[in-house]
């Protein structure tokens, strides 16, 4: 039990870490909508794995954890508050759909990869005060399936490998 | 990939192609006026049909010059650190918008002129 938990806490660490690399990366990676701030959401692997790998109250903490820290770190306020409303949609929608039965991972990521959009430009709507931003939306829902399909394969493997070093 | 992982994904790609036709060969069409925002409370309207460059003063300072040019709006020059509003280019098209984020400052094509009566609506929605 106590090297259960132990593995976890440590898990846990290694994966925000790589959340925040994978945020890194995607906040130099322009995308071709005219919202800066607005991100593709490719830390959500790290957070899909948290989910499956250990539950979903740690991938909650591991993500509030990431938006904080890359926030502070390569962000500012518009990022943080994009980051924030995408992220914790996306998280808890993820939650309700595992629990849902019914839908593998990929399903799990699509829905947490749109979301995570949906978020955003609901953000963006509320701070720039423009309802017009929800023009982009068709865009980021169709860019929210794809990552989320990537994600979902990719963190399958990530999972893959997790559970290989834990046996 | 599961069934429901299917009709999820199709479900969403639907929806997104509906959008996306509503605002193409529904709400799509060459407006007649910018509504220029900063902080989602609006400064400026201008007609499409009037040649004509303005400054606009960003949220928390800075600047930046909206041009008007046969029908169309472009931001030509923003002193905002990440130039993103001025690389968007002309827009002409209802709905369409010029985002400059750190100035708060949002260009948006309408089909007319809304002034007041569209401000109300906006305040009771918030
Ligand atoms: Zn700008």
């Amino acid at each position: 039990m106590y090297t259960q938990r132990t593995n976890n806490m440590v898990m846990c660490g290694i994966l925000t870490a790589l959340a925040m690399i994978f945020s890194y990366v995607e906040s130099i990676i322009p995308i071709p909508i005219p919202i800066p701030g607005v991100k593709l959401g490719v830390a959500n692997i790290a957070i899909v794995a948290v989910l499956y790998a250990i539950g979903s109250a740690q991938a909650v903490v591991v993500n509030v954890l990431r938006i904080f820290l890359t926030a502070m770190l390569f962000g500012n306020l518009n990022s943080f508050l994009f980051s924030m409303a995408g992220g914790m949609l996306s998280i808890f929608g993820m939650i309700l759909l595992k629990k849902m039965k019914g839908f593998s991972m990929i399903g799990v990521s699509v829905a947490g990869g749109v979301l995570h959009n949906i978020g955003q430009i609901l953000a963006a709507v509320w701070i720039m005060g423009s309802s017009a931003i929800a023009y982009y939306l068709p865009v980021l829902l169709i860019a929210g399936v794809l990552t989320g399909i990537v994600i979902g394969i990719v963190a399958g493997l990530v999972l893959q490998r997790i559970r290989g070093r834990q046996r | 990939m599961k069934k429901k992982d299917i009709y999820l994904i199709g479900g969403i790609v639907i929806a997104a192609v509906i959008f996306f036709m509503i605002v193409h060969f529904v709400i799509q069409k060459d407006g007649a006026v910018a509504v220029i925002r900063v902080d989602g409370k609006i400064m400026k309207e201008l007609s499409l049909s009037k040649n004509t460059t303005v400054t606009v003063a960003g949220y928390e300072g800075g600047e930046n010059i909206v041009v008007v040019e046969q029908g169309a709006v472009y931001m030509q020059e923003a002193d905002c650190p990440d130039k993103i509003c001025v690389h968007t280019g002309k827009i002409s098209k209802v709905g369409e918008t010029i985002v400059c984020l750190p100035h708060r400052v949002v260009v948006e094509i309408r089909k007319g002129m809304c002034g007041a009566v569209e401000n109300q609506v906006d305040s009771v929605v918030r």
